[in-house]
């Protein structure tokens, strides 16, 4: 297992948040490796994204402190954190696109406000970003013109228009059709391959996990229970996480919340 | 089935969501204090907000103040025709619509129409995530959102006001002439003869804290939004009821400060 020998990018320790009576996270502890494709599996509402959205500070924990690089990022003050956040990309579940504005100006936002570069120029990085995900040629499209599928990937284009080192992915492939959803995968895949982008993924499509994970990890009552490859997964012994990838509604997960 | 709740933990909720609101707004005025001067950068921003509100909300104030104007005369004749000459019509109507009537009705016409159309725009946009997008890719969605929808409320209400007090004294010109039987020579004279810039200044003083409020309540309540499509319905309600409260109360603040001995 190299990957232990390599330096840590982000560390998520005793990580707490609780929204009134509803205890959702209840002492994280995760570590996330430079490079790799990390997909957090869990039920749906049980907190995968509460647990992205701290990862780039959309909420602050109760408790708990999250490191990258080795830098407490949940003690960071807003510009601190506007810096911070032009490291990353953020995929949404529903791709959040601006219905106000149009494909290449969604796409472009990011480098049309933090950059110096022309109106031209961007407008040829958004083409190129578009072409890798397969969507050139809808730069002039508003977001309610595209299919789910096209918002999708209009997103992951937005999400990776300032080149950034990490990637989140909220539930990328809920909502799709398999192929689809094999297209998002494949995406994922050869952003890794191509640009060694350290992706996170929260999910609960098993298949897709499988597929893109470098590592897979179990939410499960506000903590993670299990981590491992994809092949551990598989052949884990451990009930809850067993209970999960089967899909069976008899187990020790309780299914009548 | 109406179920009797608590009214102790009624009370007591309201109060701290009032508290809450207070904190949270006083936040965001703070926030919009400090992104001011970047927000000049992009003004386009606020030039497209401002056309919206002109284009949006001048036909609508245009037949309200009409007919302000003539509520305002006949109900002046009214009070006048036992002991007050008409003589001094034109300068109740003018005083009365360019101090009291021009500002406060546009204002509620206008949070009528734009405060909701912000709260539902901004609480979409909430309730999508589009918010949140906007904070990943490093943009303060106050500077971004807010800012541009708050110059452009302080600026535009003052010219609507403008516009509607210009109506409504004709409104009442007309009424007086058509109905009443005051000449125009009398009502303008009468308008004339106590007019002083300063009612003007005040009135316009009081569109402009109004256009404050309205765009920052519609921005508050849309970035509270919570719970899908339901959740923008509440907000928008919310935001045009608050505003509206917020108006007539700001008004009597105003007017003890302006007008008062």
């Amino acid at each position: 297992m190299t990957y232990n020998l390599q330096p840590k990018m982000i560390e998520i320790k005793e990580l707490y948040k609780s929204f009134g009576n509803n205890q959702v996270l209840n002492g994280v502890n995760l570590n996330i490796n430079k490079g790799e494709t990390i997909v957090i599996l869990g039920r749906s509402g049980c907190g995968k994204s509460v647990l992205l959205k701290h990862i780039i500070g959309l909420m602050r924990p109760d408790k708990g402190k999250i490191f990258i690089d080795g830098e407490e990022i949940t003690a960071y003050n807003d510009e601190k954190l506007y810096h911070l956040r032009k490291r990353f990309g953020m995929l949404f579940q529903g791709s959040a696109l601006f219905d106000s504005m149009t494909v290449e100006e969604n796409v472009g936002l990011g480098l049309t406000e933090h950059t110096r570069l022309g109106k031209e120029r961007i407008g040829e990085v958004v083409k190129e970003k578009l072409r890798l995900v397969g969507m050139a040629g809808v730069e002039d499209l508003k977001p309610a013109e595209l299919s789910g599928g096209m918002k999708k990937r209009v997103g992951l284009a937005r999400a990776i228009a300032m080149d950034p080192e990490f990637v989140l992915y909220d539930e990328p492939t809920t909502g799709l059709d398999p192929i689809m959803a094999d297209v998002i995968n494949e995406l994922i895949i050869s952003l890794r391959n191509t640009l060694s982008i350290t992706s996170i993924a929260v999910t609960h499509d098993i298949v897709s996990a499988y597929k893109i994970a470098d590592r897979i990890a179990m939410l499960y009552e506000g903590k993670i229970v299990f981590t491992g490859t994809p092949e551990e997964t598989k052949n884990t012994t451990d009930p809850v996480v067993r209970q999960f990838i089967e899909g069976s509604s008899e187990g020790p997960i309780p299914t009548l919340t | 089935m109406f179920k009797m709740k608590n009214p102790f933990r009624v009370v007591g909720r309201k109060t701290t969501l009032f508290f809450e609101d207070i904190g949270g707004f006083s936040f965001l005025i703070k926030n919009i204090l400090l992104s001011l001067p970047g927000s000049f950068k992009r003004f386009h921003l606020i030039v497209e907000q401002m056309l919206y509100m002109g284009v949006n909300s001048l036909p609508l104030i245009l037949v309200t103040s009409i007919f302000t104007g003539g509520v305002a005369s006949v109900q002046a004749a009214y009070m006048f025709s036992d002991y007050v000459p008409m003589r001094y019509l034109g300068t109740a109507v003018g005083k009365s619509v360019i101090m009291e009537l021009g500002p406060v009705l546009t204002a509620l016409v206008v949070a009528g129409r734009v405060g909701a159309s912000i709260a539902a725009e901004l609480g979409t946009m909430k309730v999508t995530e589009q918010i949140d997008a906007l904070e990943t890719l490093a943009l303060d969605p106050v500077k971004y959102l807010v800012t541009p929808r708050f110059v452009s409320g302080i600026i535009m209400l003052p010219v609507l006001t403008v516009f509607s007090d210009f109506i409504a004294i004709l409104g009442g010109l007309l009424v007086s002439v058509v109905f009443l039987n005051v000449s125009s020579y009398t009502f303008l004279n009468g308008l004339k003869l106590f007019f002083h810039m300063r009612d003007l200044w005040a009135g316009l003083l009081k569109a402009l804290v109004f256009g404050g409020i309205i765009t920052l309540v519609g921005c508050y309540q849309g970035f509270k939004t919570e719970g899908g499509a339901e959740g923008v319905g509440r907000s928008t309600t919310r935001a045009v009821v608050l505003a509206s409260v917020m108006i007539l109360i700001t008004d009597y603040i105003l007017a003890s400060f302006l007008f008062g001995t």
